[in-house]
């Protein structure tokens, strides 16, 4: 039995005791000043031999750990703090934590597909089809036109009378436009041959863009080749992302089309209702308080297309002046036809015109001829004559087209008569629709296109459709009148971010044109 | 590929590099100028904000003169360009009343269907009065006529597939096709170079758009392998289906689509193919019918064929032509057929009876001596460009080739000097093409004669050595075998 210490060493002291029965327990005691180090004392078996030569193996080792505290650095004085031997060691195991922490935690190695592999994918997979598989639904093939599709035409053989086409001012057949196309066509060709900006520019789109200009009473207008294509250029030009727009819920799928390409953010408010406008207005303020450069728009329609509503000018001007918002106007379907001498919704309302930001018209309904036109401010048409891409890559609108719409304007301007003629025929043809029996009148009594709803659905739209359908084409059969049941895409999966279509059901739709179709084809609708 | 030279990426950075600082200088300017004035927006936020019509505010408009220059003609081999003048240093510009008469290199009028035909225009015009300038409403609601229907036949026959569908605008039938046919979850895989309707479509789609390397079907193997391999992004479930976009001729350089390898790629892998031939339908081809007879690839392998008439066949207004179930299915399903007005009746016509004058229906021989012009003329313009030193993209057999000008000073030169000479050239640059590689584009027509590329060539040469662009080294007269001689591409 005995006991020994070791030599004195900053840690502490180690001290040993050999008891009876051959074990050594070692005790350390560690000094007040270091309390990070306590190494607890664990009994060890040991033959008194080994114990020895253990022993002074231990009492060397620890006589080199103490040489080592004794370093001269560790004695050293740096900034009146005492560097003792202990610090170093705190130095060194934080530089391991540190090192540690920096090493980048263990992933499972990636093995990237084999050759072979890829070759099994690509051999496994099967493709949908390219389209789904037909129904019967499908096979249906519209009426046959064999003669212009003025207020008579002619439908396999016969003559019937047309309410399906947007001809509400009766210019198809005109001799005027007649002249002036022919006379475009000996004089142009047909193409244009190019886009706007590669000589597609033929003098007549510049004049016809003057005449539109001043007509309207607007600085510049532009013109597309397309009418659909209009809305769907003009609102990503000057949309971007980031942009805020409020359109109303039944928008044409152009204007759709156009919102989801410009990837700005978009909120919809219930169709013409204006204090659903205001509340998604002033929502928008409210939580974009700071954002002075975000640009925002309302786009509305003056005549919606899939519903024969008219939007109120007057209100929605108020509020945009209000809340600072920019109006995008599409007046496709009341150019023409709404206002004393066909000036569109803002006449029609007595707002002036230049409050109005951008509108735009596609010019395939009164003034029977085919593109668009979009008219504002001269910073808004310039910025469209190289942002726009309908405009940019794609060819102009023929010549003849363009001297056609010139043409349209003139006989419009001076003959404001035609106007007053459609509201007269509008009337006429509503106030003998409205009791009709089964068929409701769902559109604005002012409207040219008149939309006739089922009194009594059958609660699914397959089967409105089909009823409709079938009384469409038995009128054509048995009464000689033209008229269709409104088509609308029925594909669901159609992402243009939930196509809206403002299926309040199918309609009838009848439009109202301006040589008198009289009262006796209202008779004649009776089904 | 082009590879452009590097001391001539130098100067061309260098030159851009001069122009941005100057108009950001002038922006400066601006501000300053405009710190006092009151703010005529009235809180409404700007249209265009900072930098993004920059480069239209102080790059484009300084050489705008070049760009939309109107005519007061039909455009076809000879025109009238209209003068304009300026007076307030490109801001705005004003059209006079005076025309200059030029050669027309810058139209699409590959077959000369552009001014008024011997056979073509009587028949429109007998069509005007019959069915008159528009329909007034889409096809699906009593917009179709007897001509519509006869037109969707023989641009079937034409094309050489069992049905056609017809649109009013070419733009819109690609933009309008392709969300019918792809929708989420499904794989676009277009060329890096294909036009803006084809991205603008693919987009509208919500799609996944992978893009290939330009014209490189090795690449596109590499490209549809790893996208089967992993699937859908982040789900990896299996594609629906995917579609491989192309074009017969691009436009802006004039390379030939490799049509024959990329249909085999798309059959090993079980992808659908869609073919825009909008610059290659009646302009190439032994008759006409575009890149599938050129190359001889069987039409029925490519899935879905689309086009437009506005360039060869001197009218407006595009096609889909497919097998009878896909047709039937887009009139069912297009929003363009349901919504949007149907084609106007003369553009209709002369369609028909261009087809018919190709075909040699109309019992003489033009259709095919056109063709065959057209083919004439594009070789022997390409290779004489060719030999002259100018650096010209494109394959041989196609009318499109487009010289390389590379600095944007040289755009204006060529541009304004040639038509000094009476030459109408069309030039691109940014962001139609990349920064460095802007080009003058070259079409030719069916209708030139001899003596009129001749003397465009005359023209061209003596300003290409006034502008430098003969970056290649010109073949010198005697051909025979020299020393030196630079073998060009």
């Amino acid at each position: 039995m005995g006991c020994g210490k070791s030599n004195a060493f900053p840690y502490g002291e180690l001290i040993w005791t050999h008891r009876k029965g051959g074990s050594t327990i070692f005790k350390f005691f560690a000094h007040r000043q270091n309390p990070l180090l306590w190494i607890y004392s664990s009994q060890v078996k040991l033959l008194d031999k080994m114990e020895f030569s253990v022993m002074s193996f231990l009492s060397n080792a620890l006589d080199w750990v103490r040489v080592a505290f004794d370093v001269p650095f560790a004695r050293a004085v740096v900034f009146g703090v005492h560097i003792g031997g202990h610090l170093v060691v705190e130095a060194l195991l934080v530089i391991v934590i540190l090192f540690l922490l920096l090493q980048k935690s263990y992933k499972l190695p990636q093995r990237p597909l084999s050759e072979t592999e890829i070759d099994e994918l690509c051999e496994d997979w099967v493709p949908d089809s390219l389209i789904p598989p037909l129904t019967e639904g499908i096979k249906y093939e519209p009426p046959i036109l064999d003669s212009a599709a003025g207020p008579h035409a002619i439908i396999n053989g016969k003559d019937v009378v047309n309410f399906a086409s947007a001809n509400y001012l009766g210019l198809i057949g005109h001799e005027k436009l007649h002249e002036s196309c022919t006379a475009a066509l000996e004089k142009y060709g047909l193409g244009s041959c190019g886009p706007r900006g590669f000589y597609g520019t033929i003098d007549v789109h510049l004049d016809c863009e003057e005449r539109i200009a001043k007509f309207l009473g607007t600085p510049d207008s532009i013109l597309y080749s397309y009418g659909i294509s209009t809305m769907f250029s003009a609102i990503p030009a000057f949309c971007k992302k980031g942009d805020i727009i409020v359109a109303d819920e039944g928008v044409h799928w152009g204007i759709q089309n156009g919102l989801y390409l410009s990837k700005s953010t978009i909120v919809y408010f219930k169709h013409n209702d204006m204090e659903s406008l205001e509340n998604a207005l002033e929502k928008i303020t409210r939580e974009n308080k700071r954002a002075t450069k975000l640009r925002r728009y309302i786009v509305v329609e003056a005549i919606y297309q899939n519903s024969g509503q008219i939007a109120p000018l007057n209100m929605i001007v108020k509020l945009k002046e209000n809340y600072r918002f920019r109006v995008l106007l599409d007046e496709s379907n009341s150019f023409g036809v709404l206002g004393d001498s066909g000036r569109g919704l803002s006449e029609h309302y007595g707002v002036p015109v230049e409050k109005i930001d951008i509108i735009t018209a596609a010019m395939g309904y009164a003034l029977a001829t085919d593109g668009g036109f979009c008219t504002g401010s001269v910073r808004v048409v310039d910025h469209q004559r190289l942002s726009s891409s309908g405009y940019v890559f794609s060819a102009s609108l023929p010549p003849y087209l363009a001297s056609a719409a010139i043409t349209a304007i003139d006989v419009l301007e001076e003959n404001p008569h035609l106007v007053t003629k459609l509201k007269q025929n509008i009337a006429l043809l509503v106030e003998g629709l409205s009791d009709v029996p089964g068929l409701s009148v769902a559109s604005n009594p002012q409207s040219p296109i008149v939309f006739l709803r089922l009194k009594h659905t059958t609660y699914s739209f397959k089967n409105d459709l089909q009823l409709l359908e079938d009384i469409a084409n038995l009128m054509l059969k048995e009464d000689s009148v033209f008229v269709v049941a409104s088509k609308r895409i029925v594909k669901e999966s159609c992402s243009f971010g939930a196509v809206r279509l403002h299926l309040t059901g199918y309609f009838l739709i009848v439009i109202a044109f301006c040589p008198a179709a009289g009262s006796s084809s209202v008779l004649q609708l009776l089904p | 590929m082009v590879t452009i030279p590097y001391l001539t990426a130098i100067t061309t950075y260098f030159s851009y590099g001069i122009y941005f600082s100057l108009g950001q200088l002038r922006d400066l300017f601006r501000k300053i100028i405009d710190w006092r004035k009151p703010d005529d927006l009235q809180g409404y936020a700007p249209i265009c904000l900072g930098l993004e019509d920059f480069y239209v505010r102080r790059l484009y408009l300084r050489i705008q003169d070049c760009f939309g220059r109107p005519i007061a003609g039909a455009p076809d081999a000879w025109f009238d360009v209209v003068e304009r003048y300026t007076t307030d240093n490109f801001k705005t510009i004003k059209r006079t009343s005076k025309t200059t008469r030029c050669l027309n290199l810058g139209s699409y009028n590959y077959l000369g269907f552009a001014a008024s035909d011997e056979y073509c225009t009587p028949r429109v015009i007998d069509s005007l009065k019959r069915f008159s300038a528009s329909t007034c409403s889409a096809r699906a609601a009593g917009g179709t006529t007897r001509l519509h229907t006869e037109l969707e036949e023989s641009v079937a026959k034409f094309v050489g597939k069992p049905a056609a569908i017809v649109f009013g605008m070419g733009y819109v039938t690609n933009s309008a096709i392709l969300p019918v046919l792809i929708g989420k979850g499904g794989l676009i895989i277009s060329d890096s170079l294909n036009h803006n309707s084809i991205v603008n479509g693919a987009r509208g789609s919500g799609a996944t758009i992978r893009v290939f390397l330009h014209n490189t079907p090795s690449h596109l193997e590499e490209v549809l392998r790893e996208q089967i391999a992993e699937g859908q992004p982040r789900t990896h479930r299996p594609w629906k289906k995917i579609i491989v976009v192309v074009e017969g001729i691009y436009s802006m350089e004039g390379d030939i689509c490799k049509l024959p390898e990329i249909i085999a790629v798309c059959k090993k892998y079980k992808a659908f193919a869609y073919l825009d031939e909008a610059h290659s339908i009646g302009a190439v081809g032994k008759t006409g019918r575009g890149v599938c007879e050129l190359l001889g690839v069987d039409t029925a392998d490519v899935d879905i064929m689309m086009g437009t008439f506005t360039k060869s066949f001197g009218s407006c207004g595009g096609y889909i032509a497919g097998s009878k179930e896909l047709i039937q299915y887009l009139k069912y399903t297009c929003p363009t057929h349901l919504y949007a007005t149907a084609v106007s009746p003369p553009c209709a016509q002369q369609i028909i009876s261009a087809i018919k004058v190709i075909l040699g229906e109309d019992g003489s021989s033009r259709g095919a001596q056109k063709v065959a012009r057209i083919r004439e003329n594009s070789n022997f313009f390409r290779s004489e460009l060719q030999k002259m030193g100018f650096e010209v993209l494109g394959d041989y057999d196609s009318p499109v080739m487009p010289i390389m000008l590379y600095n944007p000073a040289k755009i204006p030169a060529f541009s304004r000097e040639c038509l000094k000479q009476n030459v109408a050239v069309v030039t691109v640059a940014f962001p139609a093409t990349p920064l460095l590689l802007a080009r003058a584009r070259i079409c030719i027509s069916a209708s030139h004669t001899k003596e009129d590329l001749i003397k465009g060539l005359e023209v061209i040469s003596d300003i290409g050595d006034l502008v430098g662009i003969k970056y290649f080294q010109a073949e010198p007269k005697k051909r025979q075998q020299e020393e030196g001689r630079v073998k060009l591409n």
